[in-house]
C-alpha cells in the first residue's frame, strides 16, 4: 500500500515529511486533523495530559510558512507530543501528579527546545505515571492510559500516554523517559518502537528528576527510521547537563542501511528461561531467527550478575527518588495544604495529599536505604552490584555488537491485575532495568503477537551505539512488517 | 584556661567565595539586592533544573589548600545533604562529604606563650550556602529569601589543635588573612562573607580521650569567637565540677546576653543522608592544573612576614601586623620604598599614625587620603631635619584634609624647621633673660627645668626650632 493511500494519522513521521514536502497536505491540515483523533480517544484512552490545540495551530502556521519560504528545520510541521514529565514553557507540566497539577513551566526543557528549534509541532502532554515510577501507568494522578490493542489491559508505562498514543495512530512520534524500561516496555506492550539511548546522550535538563543517575529522555514512533529522524535532533551535548557527555552526533537515518550481515548478536540465555512467557519466546526467537537469516551471527554470552539488577535497581532508584522529590514540598510551585497549622504540617500534609502510594514507597525505601546504619548494606552495595553489572556488559561486547532478547517477559497485562503486588509490577522489568544500570542504549521494536497482543524485541548496544541499534531494528523492519500492524479499533 | 582544665577547640570556618555568580547557576552573588531577585530557576530548585559547577570555585579551592600547604585531592565528590527546610529550596544541600578537595593542611599561629604553633586543617571542601530564613514582618508567617542560596562557600575544618579561645581567634584571623591575600574571599564579617561554628570541650588535663563537644554556631566576629568560647568553656567547667555532665548539642551564641543555649541535642540532629549527587561529575584535577595554580599564589603573610624582619629589619610584631593584609604591606612597602627615613620609622608612622586615624575615619587603607607617596615624602622632611617630629604630625593631619604634599603643607604654612644656631641662640637669651628665677634654680642644680626652657623657646618658635640644636643650645647657656 503506497503512502498516498494512507489515512493521514497512519503515515510515519518519515511519510507526513513526504507529503508536506509533496504539498500533499499543510502543517495546519495534518495539526486539525491529528488534534481531532487526539479529542476522539481521548475518553478512550485517556493518553493525555493536557492537549495545546491553540499553540499546536499557531506552530503548524508558522511551520507552513517557514516550509513555503524554504527555511523550515530537519522536523519542520511534524507533529509530535511530549511526555508530561518534560517542562514546557507556558504549559502544565504535571508528572503525572498531583503535587504538580498546576505546575506551569516558566521554561522548556532542553528536548522540548531542540525538537521545536526543529519546526516538530507539539500537540500535548500524555500522561505517565506518577512522576515516572510505575510499569503499568495506573499510578497517574490522572488515572490510567488504556492500550489500544485491548482497552481493558495496560500499554505498560512509564509512558504509557505516549506509546498507546502512538501506537493508536493518534500521533505519528512521542518522547518518552526511561529510568528502568519506561519506555522500552511500554513500546513492547503497544507494538511501537522505542528507543532509550546512552546515558548522556540526550540532555536532562527541563526532565523532571526521578532517579538521575538512570533517567535518559528517548522516543516512541512507529519505525526505527522516524526514531532515527528525532533522535539526531535531541541528541548531543548540553553544557546545562553536567553528565550530558560531548560526544559527536551520527546522522542516524543516514546510517539505517547498514546491513546486519556479520552483526554479531550476543543470546543471554538467562533471559529467555522459566520468566519468560513461551509465546513471547517463540516470537523473539523466530526475530533473531530472521536476523540470522540476513546474515546476523548469533552468540551465546553470560551477563552473570544480570539477576542481581532488580533489587540494585530497586536501591539505587528509590535512594535517587527520594531526594530528587524533596523540592516538591508545598513551598514554592505545585500542590500546597490548605491552611497548614506549622511548617511540619505544610510538609506533610502538602507531600501527602500530593504523592500517590507508589511514590510515598518508593521515597520511604530510598530514604531507609540512605540512612545511618544502612547506607553501607544498601546503598554502597548496590553501587557495588551495579559495577560488576556493567563489567558483565563490558565484557559481552568484547565478543558482540549488540545483545538481543525479549523486552518484557508478558505482553499487556490487565489494569488492575498488579497494582496490589509491586514486587511482580517491578519483575515487569527484569530484561530492560540492566541497560539502564550501565547506562547503556536500547531498543524495542514490535517482533510479533501472541494471542493477538504485541511482543517486544529489545537489542541493546555497548556505550553510543545508537547508530548501530537504530539501523539493526530498520533492517529488521525491512524483513518484516510487525511495527505496521495496528490495533482494530484504531485503524 | 589555666589550672585543671585542658581547652580543646576546633574551627569550622565558612568562607564565602568572591566569585561573580552562583557555585551552581549563572545568578550573581552581590550582597544586598532585593530579596528574591537574585535566585534563578537553578537556585529555587524548580522541578527540572540541573547545577553545573563553576570551575572559578574549584580554582579558588585549590588556591587555599596550597597556601595552606595541603594535598589538593585529584578526584573529590559533590554530595548530597538531605534536610527540608524552607530556605533550602532543593531539600538538599550540595556539598562535599567523604571526598573533599583540599585535605590535610596546616597553618601556624602565636600560642598564648607567643611561641609559634601549627594547627592541623584537617579538610576544606566546597558547598552551596542556603537561602535565607525572615522571621520578622510576616506575622505567623515567614519570609523566605533566596538570593544567598547556591552562592559558594568554602568550609575549612581544623584539627582539634586549638587550646583556648585566643588562640582559635588567631586561627581564624590567619585564615582570614590568607582567604585575603589569596582575593578568593572578601572576608567581610557583617555581610556573612566569613562565620565560624566552633567545637568546643575541655578535659581533665593529661587526660587522652577528648571530653563531650558542643559545637557552637555561627559566629560571625572574631570578638563573638573570643566571647562565645569563653563562655562555653567556663559553662561546661562549672557543670562538670558541678557533677554534672556536657552533652553532645548545637549550642547558639547569644551576643546580647554574651551567653550561649541549645539549640538541638544530637538524638534530635538530622540524619543527613549523605549520597554522591549524581548530577554533578566528581572533580578531577591533575597536576598540571595544581601547578599552574601555584604559579599564580601570591607571596603569603608567614612569608612576607619573615622577609619584613629581614629586609626592612623590622620588629617582628610590627612585621606581624604590617603583614595582617595585603594592602596594608603593599602600602608599607610603597612607603619604605620611597623614603630616605629608617625602615622601622615608617613602619611606626603606618602602625602607629595612619592606622590610628583609619581607624578613627573607619576607612580601609586603600581609601587611605595619604598617599605612600606622601607620607613617604612628609617622612623625607623628618629625616632631613626639614621639620621635628611633633611639626610632622601636623603636617600628617593636614594632608589627610587634602592640603598637599609635605613640602607644600610646609612651605605653606611655613612650617620649616629652624636650624640656623644664630636664631636659636637670640631666642634662647631671650628665654633666659625673661626666666631669671627658673635658671638660678636651673644653675643650683634644678635639671628637671630643662624642659620648661625647651618648651618657651619651642613656643616663642611654633615649634620650628629643632628640638636637638635647642637642648644643646640651653645647655650650654644655662652652665
Amino acid at each position: 500500500m503506497g503512502e498516498g493511500d494512507q489515512a493521514i494519522h497512519q503515515r510515519t513521521l518519515a511519510g507526513l515529511a513526504k507529503g508536506l514536502a509533496a504539498g500533499e497536505f499543510s502543517s495546519r491540515e495534518l495539526t486539525e486533523a491529528l488534534l481531532e483523533r487526539i479529542a476522539k480517544h481521548q475518553a478512550t484512552l485517556n493518553a493525555f495530559i493536557t492537549v495545546t490545540a491553540e499553540q499546536a495551530l499557531d506552530q503548524a502556521d508558522r511551520a507552513d510558512q517557514a516550509r513555503t519560504s524554504g527555511n523550515g528545520g530537519p522536523l519542520n510541521g511534524l507533529p509530535i507530543v511530549h511526555k508530561d514529565l518534560f517542562c514546557t514553557r507556558g504549559v502544565l507540566t504535571t508528572c503525572g501528579s498531583r503535587i504538580l497539577d498546576n505546575f506551569v513551566s516558566p521554561y522548556d526543557a532542553a528536548v522540548v527546545e531542540r525538537l521545536a528549534a526543529a519546526g516538530a509541532i507539539m500537540l500535548g502532554k500524555t500522561n505517565m505515571d506518577e512522576f515516572a515510577m510505575g510499569s503499568s501507568n495506573e499510578t497517574s494522578f490522572f488515572g490510567p492510559v488504556t492500550n489500544p490493542w485491548d482497552t481493558k489491559l495496560s500499554p505498560g508505562g512509564s509512558s504509557g500516554g505516549s506509546a498507546a498514543a502512538v501506537a493508536a495512530r493518534i500521533v505519528p512520534a512521542a518522547t518518552g523517559t526511561d529510568t528502568g524500561g519506561s519506555i522500552r516496555q511500554p513500546a513492547a506492550l503497544t507494538g511501537t518502537t522505542g528507543i532509550k539511548p546512552t546515558y548522556g546522550r540526550v540532555s536532562r535538563f527541563g526532565m523532571v528528576a526521578f532517579a538521575s543517575s538512570l533517567d535518559q529522555a528517548g522516543v516512541i514512533t512507529r519505525s526505527a527510521e522516524d526514531a532515527a529522524m528525532l533522535l539526531g535532533v535531541m541528541a548531543g551535548h548540553d553544557v546545562r547537563d553536567s553528565t550530558s557527555v560531548d560526544h559527536p552526533v551520527p546522522d542516524y537515518v543516514a546510517g539505517l542501511g547498514k546491513s546486519v550481515k556479520g552483526l554479531r548478536i550476543g543470546i543471554v540465555r538467562q533471559h529467555f528461561d522459566e520468566g519468560l512467557d513461551s509465546q513471547c519466546a517463540a516470537s523473539v526467537k523466530d526475530a533473531l531467527k530472521s536476523l540470522e537469516d540476513a546474515g546476523a551471527e548469533l552468540v551465546d554470552v553470560d551477563l552473570p550478575n544480570i539477576g542481581l539488577s532488580v533489587p540494585t535497581y530497586y536501591v539505587v532508584a528509590p535512594a535517587e527518588c527520594s531526594s530528587n522529590l524533596s523540592r516538591f514540598d508545598g513551598v514554592r510551585f505545585g500542590h500546597r495544604a490548605e491552611k497548614p497549622e506549622d511548617l511540619l504540617d505544610l510538609y506533610s500534609r502538602s507531600r501527602g495529599e500530593g504523592f500517590g502510594a507508589e511514590v510515598k514507597r518508593r521515597v520511604m525505601t530510598g530514604t531507609y536505604v540512605l540512612s545511618a546504619g544502612y547506607y553501607d548494606a544498601y546503598y554502597l552495595k548496590a553501587q557495588k552490584v551495579r559495577q560488576l553489572i556493567s563489567q558483565d556488559f563490558r565484557n559481552a561486547f568484547e565478543n558482540v555488537d549488540v545483545i538481543a532478547g525479549p523486552t518484557a517477559p508478558t505482553t499487556a497485562f490487565a489494569i488492575g491485575e498488579k497494582t496490589d503486588d509491586p514486587i511482580t509490577m517491578y519483575l515487569n522489568d527484569i530484561y530492560t532495568i540492566g541497560a539502564n544500570l550501565a547506562g547503556l542504549p536500547g531498543i524495542s521494536v514490535p517482533c510479533g503477537l501472541a494471542d493477538g497482543l504485541p511482543v517486544g524485541l529489545q537489542m541493546v548496544g555497548p556505550h553510543f551505539a545508537e547508530e548501530a541499534l537504530l539501523a539493526c531494528a530498520h533492517q529488521y523492519q525491512q524483513l518484516t512488517d510487525w511495527h505496521q500492524r495496528a490495533p482494530g479499533g484504531f485503524l | 584556661m589555666s589550672g585543671h582544665w585542658e581547652v580543646v577547640i576546633g574551627l569550622e570556618v565558612h568562607t564565602q567565595l568572591a566569585t561573580k555568580s552562583k557555585i551552581f547557576s549563572g545568578a550573581s552573588t552581590s550582597y544586598g539586592a532585593d530579596p528574591n531577585t537574585q535566585a534563578c530557576l537553578i537556585d529555587l530548585g524548580y522541578p527540572g533544573v540541573l547545577p553545573v559547577l563553576n570551575a572559578e570555585v574549584v580554582r579558588m579551592a585549590a588556591k587555599f589548600g596550597l597556601a595552606v600547604n595541603a594535598r589538593i585531592a585529584p578526584r573529590s565528590v559533590f554530595a548530597r545533604k538531605n534536610y527540608f527546610y524552607p530556605d533550602l529550596p532543593k531539600g538538599y544541600q550540595i556539598s562535599q562529604y567523604e571526598l573533599p578537595i583540599v585535605e590535610s593542611g596546616e597553618l601556624f599561629i602565636r600560642d598564648d606563650e607567643g611561641n609559634e604553633k601549627r594547627i592541623g586543617i584537617t579538610r576544606a571542601h566546597l558547598e552551596e550556602d542556603a537561602g535565607k530564613s525572615v522571621h520578622a514582618g510576616f506575622g505567623k508567617s515567614s519570609g523566605i529569601d533566596l538570593n544567598r542560596a547556591g552562592t559558594p562557600l568554602l568550609e575549612i575544618v581544623s584539627e582539634p589543635d586549638l587550646r583556648s579561645a585566643k588562640e582559635a581567634v588567631a586561627y581564624m584571623r590567619k585564615i582570614h588573612s590568607i582567604v585575603r591575600y589569596l582575593e578568593i574571599s572578601d572576608g567581610n564579617m557583617q555581610e556573612g562573607s566569613f562565620r565560624c561554628d566552633a567545637n568546643v570541650s575541655v578535659r581533665p588535663r593529661g587526660q587522652k580521650e577528648l571530653g563531650t563537644r558542643a559545637e557552637l554556631k555561627n559566629l560571625n566576629s572574631f570578638r563573638f569567637v573570643e566571647k562565645a568560647i569563653n563562655y562555653e568553656i567556663e559553662r561546661q567547667i562549672e557543670l562538670i565540677e558541678d557533677g554534672g555532665e556536657v552533652v553532645q548539642e548545637t549550642r547558639l551564641y547569644d551576643s546580647d546576653k554574651d551567653e550561649t543555649r541549645s539549640m538541638r541535642s544530637k538524638e534530635e540532629a538530622n540524619d543527613y543522608r549523605y549520597f554522591p549527587d549524581p548530577d554533578l561529575l566528581p572533580v578531577e584535577i591533575d597536576d598540571e592544573f595544581v601547578e599552574a595554580i601555584r604559579k599564580t599564589l601570591p607571596e603569603l603573610p608567614d612569608a612576607k612576614q619573615a622577609r619584613f624582619v629581614s629586609q626592612y629589619e623590622l620588629k617582628a610584631a610590627d612585621a606581624e601586623i604590617l603583614t595582617i593584609s595585603r594592602a596594608l604591606a603593599d602600602y608599607y612597602e610603597a612607603v619604605a620604598g620611597n623614603t630616605s627615613a629608617v625602615a622601622q620609622v615608617a613602619a611606626n608612622w603606618v602602625i602607629g599614625d595612619l592606622s590610628a586615624l583609619l581607624n578613627k575615619e573607619n576607612v580601609d587603607i586603600q581609601e587611605s587620603r595619604i598617599s605612600a607617596t606622601n607620607l613617604a615624602g612628609l617622612l623625607d622632611r623628618i629625616a632631613d631635619n626639614t621639620i621635628s617630629g611633633k611639626i610632622a604630625k601636623e603636617v600628617f593631619e593636614a594632608m589627610w584634609l587634602g592640603e598637599g604634599s609635605a613640602d607644600e603643607i610646609i612651605e605653606a604654612k611655613g612650617l620649616k624647621q629652624i636650624t640656623d644656631t644664630g636664631a636659636i641662640e637670640s631666642i634662647v637669651d631671650a628665654v633666659i633673660e625673661a626666666n631669671p628665677g627658673q635658671a638660678a634654680e636651673f644653675r643650683a642644680g634644678k635639671e628637671k627645668l630643662l624642659g620648661f626652657f625647651v618648651g618657651q623657646v619651642m613656643k616663642e618658635t611654633g615649634g620650628k626650632a629643632n628640638p636637638g640644636q635647642v637642648n644643646q643650645i640651653l645647655k650650654t647657656k644655662l652652665k
